[in-house]
């Protein structure tokens, strides 16, 4: 529309174009505007305000539930702890795999691709749930039990939750992982390889540079809902796991501390926001410092 | 690659077949792995057992019988029928309209949306819940004395609850930008000289649009459509925190979690993912045929991930 379109075709534009375009757009800027950017600022004011006697909401401008929280930070170490292993884990399993469907798989490729997005779409819930059963007394916990005479719990150790999370999170890592690797020029490889560099040379200054932006889009993916992750903790972790989406539950579902509940979702939104910059920044600024030695 | 000219390499790689064996072992590994759990619950639904999830008593239907004989499931299983379906025609329509919009708005209008795209995606869905909870909450407050008052002298005046609305409200934003990107990325794939040569045809733009645009956007409205279905009847996190006391069927699942699995939570489960599969199936079924009608490449609505 602002682009300056030749004289005949600028005088066929039909009138009440504007409007149209306003009708169009109007659904959607309401729901971004009232249903996201509303309450965002709502919970914003909330986490300034106090409990009410009724677990509503007092309004107040006091700093005492960001207090509260630095004094008791262990939820958001936990669940740093758990989304950066979560994090790294992914990376360490799905990277391999990434490289064997963008380069190995052949015509299977598709089929693997489908296979790969089936249980991504099907309910989270199910799935984590099937987990229970496979990981608990009936499943691996009995079987070695009655190997080894050992009592483990393997349901509500970090473990179980860490298992859950790569199991949930791993395609959210391979897709883009795999989007770049399918660009990967093999003649990069053979040229590598024919000029004597090792496997690790040629993994370390082709395929990695190369694959670095699915790298990055991929942890990200995978970094920002593992913060905010409840469900898995809750089931796997048996209840006794408590991360920040977990804490935020309590807030706002169980004790209807609004305020405090709400000072944690800003914290929580604040630690995402310096840790993906900071990732973003420091990954890149790698990778410019690698292709200046490269071409040096 | 150009082996013809060199019989063999002058160094042969010893760890070759190790390294090849062992990458296709892990995806082997990857694919067991994701599954075995999809399996297990299928598996253990058919499971004719009185009450141990894995004591195997032989294959039966019953725990499906009892799940759709329960009053409970079937009204969970309604309500989250109603509410996908609702949630993916809202978002489907809103989602379409803005993509079409954004085609026709300045740069300024565009990062604006752009923005509030990217942070709808990005943020943890739990802080989109609690937001959502603590909005919803406040405009039920504010507009209860009203209806107490409109009400005015019958006895108990009907009053405003959380309920399917506040999930279904919930939801659409999510799904909004899901089918926001999806249609974009769609829209900036097309051909444009066909609108051009429609409008020199002085086709009407509603014409324009029926003719030539809408059934090019047709694959990606209808995936943006099966994907937000399938968002919004697995949904747990944003449900259980909108949800009053309206009952859906990953909230049910959930609820029984606590008490313990039973079989019966195995087969309500599995029915869970037999509605996802035919959704998929169905889905990818209607657009394969769709492109191959149109002869593009198919965009398959199982490709398409965030």
């Amino acid at each position: 529309m602002t682009s300056p379109a030749p004289a005949p075709r600028a005088k066929a534009r039909p009138r009440g174009r504007g409007l149209v375009t306003t009708i169009l757009l109007l659904p959607a800027t309401f729901w971004y505007l009232v249903l996201l950017v509303l309450p965002l600022l709502i919970v914003v004011v909330y986490s300034f305000g106090t409990r009410g006697s009724d677990g509503g909401y007092t309004p107040a401008l006091l700093l005492d539930n960001y207090q509260t929280l630095f004094s008791r930070p262990d939820p958001f170490i936990l669940s740093l702890w758990v989304a950066v292993t979560g994090t790294i884990a992914c990376l360490f399993i799905g990277f391999p795999f990434a490289y064997f469907l963008a380069t190995r798989a052949g015509k299977r490729k598709t089929l693997f691709l489908v296979l790969l997005v089936i249980p991504f779409w099907t309910s989270f819930l199910v799935r984590t749930i099937a987990w229970l059963i496979i990981l608990g007394p009936d499943g691996l916990e009995g079987f070695i039990q009655s190997v080894t005479g050992v009592d483990v719990a393997i349901l509500g150790s970090p473990w179980a939750i860490l298992l859950g999370i790569v199991y949930n999170y791993l395609p959210l890592m391979v897709f883009p992982l795999y989007v770049t690797l399918e660009r990967l020029d093999p003649t990069l490889l053979e040229a590598s390889k024919d000029l004597g560099a090792s496997r690790w040379a040629t993994f370390r200054q082709i395929t990695l540079p190369i694959s670095l932006p699915g790298l990055i889009t991929g942890s990200i993916l995978v970094f920002i809902p593992l913060m905010g992750e409840y469900v898995i903790p809750s089931i796997l972790g048996l209840g006794k796991v408590f991360l920040i989406g977990n804490v935020l539950q309590l807030d706002f579902l169980g004790s209807r501390n609004w305020p405090a509940g709400s000072a944690k979702a800003v914290t929580l939104i604040a630690i995402m926001l310096i840790s993906v910059t900071f990732y973003v920044w420091t990954s890149t600024r790698s990778q410019s410092g690698g292709r200046d030695v490269s071409v040096l | 690659m150009t082996t013809t000219t060199r019989p063999k390499r002058p160094s042969v790689d010893r760890w070759a077949p190790v390294v090849e064996g062992w990458f296709r072992l892990q995806a082997l590994a990857v694919f067991v792995f994701l599954f075995l759990p999809i399996v297990v619950v299928v598996v253990f639904s058919f499971n004719g057992t009185v009450r141990y999830v894995t004591d195997w008593e032989g294959f039966s239907f019953k725990w499906y019988q009892r799940a759709l004989e329960d009053k409970t499931v079937q009204q969970a299983l309604a309500n989250s029928l109603q509410i996908a379906f609702v949630n993916a025609c809202l978002a489907t329509l809103f989602g379409t309209m803005a993509a079409l919009g954004l085609q026709r708005v300045g740069k300024r209008t565009r990062l604006f949306f752009d923005a509030l795209t990217f942070v709808s995606v990005i943020i943890p869905e739990i802080v989109i819940a609690l937001a959502s909870l603590v909005l919803f909450s406040g405009f039920r407050d504010w507009v209860n004395p009203w209806l107490a008052y409109l009400g005015g002298q019958g006895s108990s005046p009907t009053l405003l609850a959380l309920g399917p609305w506040s999930i279904v409200a919930a939801h659409v934003l999510f799904n909004l930008s899901l089918v926001l990107l999806i249609v974009r990325a769609r829209l900036s794939g097309m051909d444009r000289t066909l609108v051009d040569a429609s409008s020199d045809l002085f086709a009407t733009p509603w014409r324009t649009f029926r003719q030539v645009t809408f059934p090019q956007l047709l694959p990606a409205i209808m995936a943006g459509f099966l994907l937000s279905f399938t968002f919004s009847f697995d949904d747990y996190v944003i449900s259980s925190f909108v949800n009053g006391r309206t009952q859906t069927l990953p909230l049910f699942v959930f609820g029984q979690v606590h008490q313990g699995i039973t079989p019966l939570t195995n087969a309500i489960a599995a029915m869970m993912l037999l509605v996802t599969f035919t959704v998929l199936i169905v889905g990818q079924w209607v657009l394969s045929r769709q492109s191959r009608a149109s002869g593009d490449r198919g965009d398959t609505p199982l490709g398409i991930i965030g």
